[in-house]
């Protein structure tokens, strides 16, 4: 089963085409990354899988359900990171998750196991009662990546959710959402422009000015050398 | 519960808790137009000479004259900032963050302007107390009239806020919208002078003043202070924030509005 699909994806901000004709798919259960340098178009098809606007070119499935034609159904199933924080900072870790689980309508006992569970998940549950504020960039991270697990959805987004952190935050974050496609079997869409955080074994795509250079996975796409210099090289010739 | 009152009830808790932390914004809330009251209506007491008109069964001070105009300055200014903290919110992603909820995004807006009117019809309430301490009252069934004037004039007001904030691209364009919306609609209504005191000194200014929708909230405000009801400025009100509402819905509307041309 597919857990992410984008067919034939075109975006454009009047006459600057941001996105041309974009076609990939991830299996049910595997990480993706998504790496293409500043400028290359994430964030316009991070706006588009989200649903900020759509687009009338091309389709987009989120486990099985069509943004445009079921798009609530389509949302439902979908966890986001967004690249900038989205906290609240005067509220306690707790509040801000109980806020995101009403937008999706859960309250209550069953808003509480959930918010546990995806707390104990990134291993963030004793830090539940603090202040946002007086959490470090890395674990306002996890909370966020915690709070896109609440409503237990299929598949995760995440657009470049290391930015700004320092190496062992970003070593944490890396290796727990690897660890959730793993042992959860979610989808992982993870852009990045940084190649240190994609492993051999994860699907990569190649984004660059708003096509896809390249599709398949990381260990054979880098063929030997380091990945850094791959994406550099299909990224510098043709800029 | 269900899904879209659990969503109404987050949303108007958050918004409630931002407006009970950022003090500040609540006491100048309270002191702008309080200024107006006593320092400017103070002086044009003198200069101003008010004929009895309804909904005024007799001859009344300027002060008294422009408290209904001061609560509506309320309600403008407090649509405004929460279209303001749309723009920031937008910026800061958490508005983006609400757009992804599974309920329909015009629902999701609809709690949000909700939301902002709820508080703006508090600190009405709080300003009408402080009033009645400077000693201007009215009626006990003036203030209960009040309540849906305050609703409707407050959701047209801040839908007119919501649908800039899906056209304002950045924070910085907000200074634009104070001297090109919130001035103009404020000087240019009966929230300071009545209509025909206007037309007395140019016949423009008096239409414009009769045209502007925030002169018939302001008119609405008025006669439900005095247990009137004044249908036409009901109606000239709601048409406008119906006309705002649709306009809100497709700037956030994500096939065709201006958020997806400013690609944020």
């Amino acid at each position: 089963m597919t857990g992410l699909r984008v067919d034939h994806l075109s975006y454009a901000y009047g006459a600057k085409q941001a996105l041309n004709d974009v076609t990939f798919s991830v299996e049910q259960g595997s990480f993706c990354a998504l790496l293409g340098p500043n400028g290359a178009g994430k964030s316009t098809l991070f706006a588009l899988l989200t649903r900020l606007f759509t687009s009338a070119q091309g389709t987009i499935e989120i486990a099985g359900h069509d943004m445009g034609r079921t798009p609530r159904k389509a949302l439902r199933e979908m966890g986001v990171v967004f690249q900038q924080p989205t906290l609240d900072l005067d509220l306690t870790a707790q509040r801000n998750m109980t806020y995101f689980a009403a937008l999706h309508g859960l309250s209550g006992k069953d808003a509480q196991h959930r918010i546990d569970a995806a707390l104990d998940r990134l291993d963030m549950r004793e830090r539940a009662g603090e202040i946002v504020r007086n959490l470090n960039g890395g674990h306002r991270r996890r909370l966020e990546i915690a709070r896109s697990l609440v409503h237990t959805p299929k598949v995760l987004l995440l657009d470049e959710p290391t930015v700004g952190l320092d190496a062992a935050a970003r070593r944490s974050i890396t290796d727990h959402v690897h660890a959730l496609s793993e042992t959860e079997g979610l989808t992982v869409l993870w852009a990045t422009h940084l190649a240190d955080e994609i492993r051999d074994t994860d699907q990569l795509l190649i984004l660059h000015q708003g096509a896809l250079l390249q599709q398949g996975l990381s260990g054979e796409l880098r063929a030997g050398k380091p990945l850094a210099d791959h994406f550099l090289a299909m990224t510098g010739a043709t800029a | 519960m269900n899904a879209y009152l659990i969503a109404l009830k987050a949303i108007i808790g958050r918004e409630a808790f931002r407006f009970v932390s950022q003090r500040g914004r609540f006491i100048a809330a309270l002191v702008r137009p309080l200024l107006w009251l006593v320092v400017f209506a103070a002086g044009f007491r003198a200069a101003l000479g008010l004929s009895i008109t309804p909904p005024y069964a007799t001859y009344i001070t300027y002060e008294v004259y422009i408290v209904p105009g001061l609560c509506g300055m309320i309600l403008l200014f407090n649509g405004m900032q929460s279209s303001l903290s749309l723009v920031y919110d937008r910026e800061m992603g958490s508005m983006r963050l609400l757009l992804t909820s599974p309920l329909p995004r015009w629902w999701l807006l609809f709690c949000r302007l909700l939301a902002s009117t709820s508080i703006s019809v508090l600190q009405v309430y709080v300003f009408l107390a402080i009033t009645a301490l400077y000693g201007i009252r009215f009626a006990w069934y003036g203030y209960i009239a009040l309540l849906p004037a305050l609703l409707v004039a407050g959701v047209m007001l801040g839908a007119l806020g919501l649908a800039l904030s899906s056209a304002i691209k950045q924070l910085e364009n907000f200074a634009g919208v104070m001297n090109f919306v919130i001035f103009p609609m404020f000087f240019l209504s009966t929230a300071l002078y009545p209509l025909w005191k206007m037309a007395e000194s140019s016949e423009l200014l008096h239409d414009i003043c009769a045209f502007n929708p925030f002169s018939h909230s302001v008119e609405l405000i008025r006669f439900a202070l005095y247990g009137q009801f004044n249908g036409f400025a009901l109606i000239w009100t709601g048409l406008a924030g119906l006309i705002w509402v649709a306009l809100a819905l497709w700037g956030y509307d994500p096939a065709r509005g201006l958020v997806r041309r400013s690609g944020k």
